[in-house]
């Protein structure tokens, strides 16, 4: 492939489970490729050299700067942001969990800790404060001093747990 | 900020990259996983014609143990290596110091290979590389590859031995040599942001070798006869990197850290709460 920088290319992506289509020049970062051409506005956009993570989003299931990754290199890829989260049923448990612990404020920051928060807890089922810590480091949140992401974060790590042991448990009687 | 505007090509092979790379002469940079070109880029502290990608050529996707070594291609990302099953028993340094790269965010899309082409003399792989004096692998547009010793790759500040033609296409980190041991620290402001000083060990039962990051222009790793007290041979080394101030830290509390993380690292001490948070292989 080889465009030119003043053309426009066809970039064609799986996001939040359906196939979009846009336009995008090469230098377009892929977070703006989401808010401007795809509508995708509640990824936000903060300090644009990948830093604050407000541009988290998961590229096949990986937690990843959008503002550090081009529109074009997302082709065919799949992409997963803060929209995927709440279902018909309302807010997901973490959202929740977010929302119990006062773990935002001003929420700027908020869609692209959900991202990260959602591979790490698929990654580390049974995490350490410090692990969850860890993983947070890789955000810059000014209001919430970040205690009470560390407790929805570790409230709902347990809670799926607790809610994936009965089902082991059944199969195992099974056998 | 948004990067001023650039040519994307996206070749399919390593033959393909090496040609655009001459064609384009200095106008070129390559990508791969972009955790640290972007941030340049955006901020347009580099404003490159055109921008080759290298992440659609296939055949750099690989880890694989060889005799003495572990091969890393140039589209293995640093989660990948990080979760690698028998990294720590294979390269232990790296199990202890990739942890300290960036972010988990970033590290699922930095490449390995990338961090060494960049340079940076505080990163942790171009330490780890010069410590266990591995080797970079680089191809030109005939085909012919050559390897470098990482002491003669690394040149200076972002600067390194890759002709303007060539691909890296694989680092080699040597294995793990039976009774040695393998130590790492690093100071930095926070967990993640570019370290102050990194000091990275290995350890026999006579002799040691230190690296240093975050110091001089590049990675150094000196090579010492162990003494009962190393504090004179560390005092030596800490004055002989040119340490500057700037705005992290002044050159006296550089070599300070030298000093005093050196002799912790050499007695051996408890590692860095830290290093026990990334998942691993």
């Amino acid at each position: 492939m080889h465009a030119r920088a003043d053309q426009r290319i066809r970039v064609t992506l799986t996001l939040n489970g359906r196939e979009r289509s846009g336009y995008a020049e090469p230098r377009t970062q892929l977070c703006d490729f989401l808010r401007h051409e795809l509508g995708a506005t509640g990824t936000h956009v903060g300090c644009e050299h990948g830093v604050c993570g407000a541009c988290t989003v998961r590229v096949d299931g990986r937690a990843s700067r959008s503002c550090l990754m081009l529109a074009v290199q997302a082709e065919g890829r799949r992409l997963d942001t803060v929209e995927s989260l709440a279902g018909e049923e309302g807010l997901s448990d973490l959202q929740q969990a977010f929302r119990r612990h006062h773990a935002l404020q001003c929420g700027f920051c908020t869609a692209g800790i959900l991202m990260s928060c959602e591979e790490f807890l698929d990654c580390v089922a049974d995490p350490s404060e410090a692990q969850v810590r860890d993983m947070l480091s890789g955000h810059l949140c000014r209001c919430t001093g970040y205690t009470g992401m560390v407790l929805a974060v570790l409230e709902v790590a347990r809670t799926r747990c607790e809610a994936a042991v009965p089902d082991s448990q059944q199969e195992n009687n099974d056998v | 900020m948004k990067p001023a505007a650039f040519d994307y090509l996206r070749p399919s092979s390593r033959r393909e990259a090496c040609e655009l790379l001459h064609e384009a002469g200095d106008d070129a940079r390559l990508i791969a996983g972009g955790q640290s070109l972007m941030a340049v880029l955006n901020m347009r502290l580099a404003q490159p014609k055109r921008l080759i990608d290298i992440a659609g050529i296939e055949d750099l996707h690989y880890i694989e143990r060889r005799d003495d070594h572990l091969a890393v291609g140039a589209g293995v990302t640093q989660a990948e290596l990080l979760e690698h099953p028998g990294l720590a028993e294979a390269v232990p340094l790296l199990a202890q110091a990739m942890p300290w790269i960036g972010h988990w965010q970033t590290r699922n899309r930095g490449t390995v290979c990338g961090s060494i082409a960049h340079a940076d003399p505080s990163a942790e792989l171009p330490l780890c590389l010069a410590a266990l004096g591995g080797q970079v692998v680089l191809e030109n547009r005939r085909g012919k590859s050559r390897r470098v010793m990482a002491e003669d790759f690394f040149q200076g500040v972002l600067t390194t031995d890759r002709r303007q033609d060539e691909l890296i296409t694989e680092v080699r980190f040597p294995l793990a040599r039976p009774g040695a041991e393998y130590r790492f620290r690093e100071v930095a402001m926070r967990h993640g942001d570019f370290a102050i000083v990194a000091l990275a060990a290995v350890i026999d039962s006579d002799r040691l070798t230190l690296g240093v990051g975050g110091v001089a222009d590049r990675p150094v790793a000196r090579e010492f006869v162990r003494h009962a007290d190393p504090s004179e041979a560390l005092n030596a080394l800490a004055w002989s990197l040119g340490a500057e101030d700037d705005a992290h830290a002044t050159a006296a509390y550089r070599r300070q850290l030298i000093r005093e993380l050196g002799l912790e690292l050499i007695a051996g001490g408890p590692s860095n709460e830290e290093n026990a948070h990334a998942r691993q292989g």
